[in-house]
């Protein structure tokens, strides 16, 4: 598939990004700091792989930063009730929370036919909503949770934190999986040309589900990930953060119409995002500033993208 | 002729390499109702969207009142005052049908729009037509016949002066045809030029004063209305002799693949009953509408029957219609695009491996001679034919038993065009049977061993080779 070359172009811009970077500020390619950029950006690759499932097969799911709120909520929770269990039921919990959660969006795309955009916009507000039913508008601080509750992301190994460790396994298989497996084929087939999977005998509201749901239990154990992380869950945790995983994808080359786009973009995409976000402070640059290159970058990766389904559409008027 | 209002003359125009128009003529007289008459592909949808500024002639003159005129773009046409009533209906549904008439062009005053000035208009001219609707009414509300009238009423509201209506009663019950040739006939008689493209050769011999016919893009003849036959009108419309294009293998009939029995879906079908053997081509003829399309997705599984029997002894494939939209993952490669019917057999324990799929692939590029850089290349930059090669060759590669093509050859080259009949001819030779559906009688006449004919759903009539000719094949397909 011809995303290849693209995201061999832009691995090389996103090198020529980092060495620049260096060049001005050579301790910016310290290990340490490596260390750092990664597990700040871990939760983000995560999701941008849940979230380009969903845009490949022609969805969009606006509800995941909620998803991820509502499941670090359940999981401080969780904790407070029955501290000192560790992080294997946590994460268990949170798998299968976020999937249920993403498999309801799933099911209202698949069975009843709705706009993704207007499914998720609502779940969205829908979980927000329940963080505070089940939170009754309180914080849980770092002072309530357990201390494996809090301490798993951060362990570290080989110099890298858990949650960096299990980005990059997250990764992996995604890399693999997406190139290999039957299912990402038919994820493929069912974003690029519904129709003519129908002809196949792949349902496309069937992978749309799937889809969601996969993004759905990513963006549950996420949702873990982050309150440990930053020991404090309340209602509006990751406000707003959809938009940059969806700007994540975008940036990596995941076509919005569906049917196109590389794990490894992605991965690529939150890397770049990474970068420009722990450099501009480096810089002198205010973090506002951060956003309006991010904005940038997304209006340039469609424009190229576009240009190029420009240049390979074919005019084929059949003549009748 | 001295009242002509519209001349075109020796009109070419070519798409990539498929020549659409060449040498195509045409008059339209005030005052009179000319009829265009041609096969599916003779060049007439090319020719309204001409007229209608959607397309530009590669050559050739077009003749307004006797000036020479360049249709632009759709706005040139509707300056010019010539209007189109399309087969499809196209309509803003969720607009009213005052604003229908008026999109793009609204009574203004000041700059704003006048809702008063463009109800009154609408409703005037709904009432010269004596409409059964309201101008006020959203367009989605609309039965199909309806939305013809609503655009005729669209080109009279623009002062129309020349009419071209595609196909219009192709979805028309019997009484909605007889309301529309009613103001067809008014407006003739108001001293409009309208041009009526038809396959209904009843409606030609009821309506219509002269007719042009096209053949291959090409007007072969034109006339009076009263000085020609059904007859000589279908002789007129095929009269071309079938060439080595159909590279066909004799074969004998082997055991029964496929058996349907009185099958029908409701409003597509009905009472559809047939067998295929082994070794045969069955060729299914008719016109666009005919249901022969929706059979098929039927015999596939995309659709269920309603009722009826399919007895298969065989694993079923279908090329389809249009291999762009339901044929094929466009962006996927061509390697791609051939695994993914087979899958199972590539990837049993759901891994892909490319290297088996490129092995599949190069062999289908080279059996098939498709024209491309090599199994990794994207489908949606192949020609049309080379694309049509890969949509057969992802299904050949199942080995199915039965193989379905539903126009296998529309819209693509001459050369692909035979290799495609090749492979056919192949396949059947190997024992598959093979259900081929096509509107291009050349292709039927030359390929099928038995043809049955469709229209409107039905079965009208079964055709042994060398029985089958074009015009009896045209005959049982049309209403003539």
């Amino acid at each position: 598939m011809s995303s290849h070359r693209r995201d061999l172009a832009f691995a090389a811009l996103t090198l020529a990004l980092f060495l620049a970077v260096t060049f001005v500020f050579p301790g910016f390619a310290a290990p340490r700091n490596l260390a750092g950029l990664l597990d700040d950006t871990a939760i983000l690759i995560m999701l941008a792989l849940g979230q380009m499932l969903v845009i490949l097969v022609r969805g969009i799911d606006l509800s995941i930063a909620a998803n991820l709120a509502l499941c670090g909520m359940i999981a401080a929770v969780f904790d407070r009730a029955w501290p000192g269990m560790g992080a294997g039921p946590v994460l268990a919990l949170t798998l299968v929370c976020g999937g249920a959660l993403g498999a309801f969006n799933g099911l209202l795309v698949w069975k009843l036919r709705l706009p993704p955009i207007v499914v998720t916009l609502g779940t969205m507000s829908i979980f927000r909503g329940a963080i505070y039913l089940l939170s009754k508008g309180a914080w849980v601080n770092e002072n309530e949770m357990s201390r494996g509750f809090l301490a798993f992301p951060r362990i570290e190994f080989l110099g890298l934190t858990l949650l960096s460790w299990l980005a990059l396994a997250v990764a992996a298989v995604f890399v693999i999986a997406m190139r290999r497996s039957r299912v990402a084929r038919d994820l493929y087939a069912a974003g690029g040309n519904p129709e003519a999977a129908n002809y196949l005998g792949i349902d496309a509201g069937r992978m749309q589900f799937i889809a969601y749901t996969i993004c759905g239990a990513i963006a549950g154990v996420c949702g873990y990930l982050w309150v440990a992380r930053f020991a404090v869950a309340y209602t509006d945790i990751a406000l707003g953060f959809e938009l940059s995983v969806i700007a994540a994808c975008l940036i990596g080359g995941v076509a919005i119409a569906g049917g196109v786009g590389s794990a490894v973009g992605v991965v690529l995409g939150c890397l770049f995002i990474g970068i420009i976000r722990s450099s501009l402070p480096l810089v002198g640059i205010s973090a506002f500033w951060q956003m309006f290159i991010n904005g940038v970058v997304i209006l340039v990766a469609v424009l190229l993208s576009a240009r190029q389904r420009e240049f390979k559409r074919t005019i084929l008027e059949v003549r009748a | 002729m001295e009242h002509l209002l519209l001349t075109l003359t020796d009109i070419r125009k070519s798409f990539g390499g498929v020549r659409a128009l060449e040498r195509a003529s045409l008059d339209l007289a005030r005052g009179a109702v000319t009829a265009l008459i041609g096969e599916n592909g003779a060049g007439k949808s090319t020719l309204v969207k001409i007229l209608s500024g959607i397309y530009q002639p590669d050559g050739g003159e077009i003749r307004f009142d006797g000036a020479a005129v360049r249709i632009a773009d759709p706005q040139a046409a509707r300056a010019l005052g010539i209007g189109v009533v399309h087969q499809e209906c196209l309509a803003f549904d969720n607009l009213s049908v005052a604003e229908n008439l008026f999109v793009n062009c609204q009574p203004a005053r000041r700059g704003l729009v006048n809702w008063g000035a463009m109800r009154a208009q609408a409703t005037a001219v709904l009432r010269d037509l004596d409409a059964d609707f309201d101008a006020d009414l959203p367009a989605g509300r609309l039965s199909i016949a309806q939305k013809h009238v609503m655009q005729i009423a669209r080109a009279l509201a623009h002062e129309s002066r020349v009419l071209i209506f595609d196909e219009p009663t192709a979805s028309l019950s019997q009484r909605e045809c007889v309301e529309l040739f009613r103001i067809v006939r008014k407006l003739r008689d108001a001293g409009c030029a309208l041009l009526f493209i038809s396959h209904k050769f009843e409606e030609i011999f009821a309506l219509a004063d002269r007719y042009a016919v096209f053949r291959d893009g090409v007007s072969v003849s034109a006339g009076n209305v009263s000085d020609v036959t059904g007859d000589a009108l279908i002789r007129l419309m095929v009269g071309r002799p079938v060439d080595q294009l159909f590279p066909k293998i004799e074969t004998t009939a082997g055991a029964e693949l496929l058996r349907v029995e009185r099958l029908s879906r409701a409003g597509e079908f009905e009472d559809i009953s047939f067998a295929l053997r082994g070794g045969e081509i069955l060729g299914i003829y008719g016109l666009v509408g005919a249901g022969r399309t929706e059979l098929a997705q039927v015999l596939f599984g995309i659709n269920a029957a309603d009722s009826g029997n399919i007895t298969s002894k065989a694993d079923i494939a279908l090329v389809p219609e249009d291999r762009q939209t339901q044929g094929s993952i466009l962006p996927f490669s061509i390697a791609a695009n051939i695994a993914l019917p087979n899958l199972a057999t590539l990837a049993p324990r759901g891994w892909c491996r490319s290297h088996d799929e490129a092995k599949l692939a190069r062999h289908w590029i080279e059996r098939l001679a498709i024209k491309a850089q090599g199994p990794a290349q994207p489908v949606h930059n192949l020609s049309g034919g080379n694309q049509q090669k890969v949509v057969i060759a992802k299904w050949l590669a199942r080995r199915p038993g039965v193989l379905i093509l539903d126009e296998p050859t529309k819209g693509i080259d001459v050369a692909a065009k035979a290799a495609v009949h090749a492979v056919t001819s192949e396949f059947a030779r190997d024992g598959g049977g093979v259900l081929m559906i096509s509107s291009d009688l050349p292709e039927i006449l030359g390929m099928s061993d038995r043809v049955l004919v469709m229209r409107r759903g039905c079965l009208r009539g079964e055709f042994i080779r060398g029985q089958a000719t074009s015009e009896n094949l045209l005959r049982a397909a049309s209403d003539a």
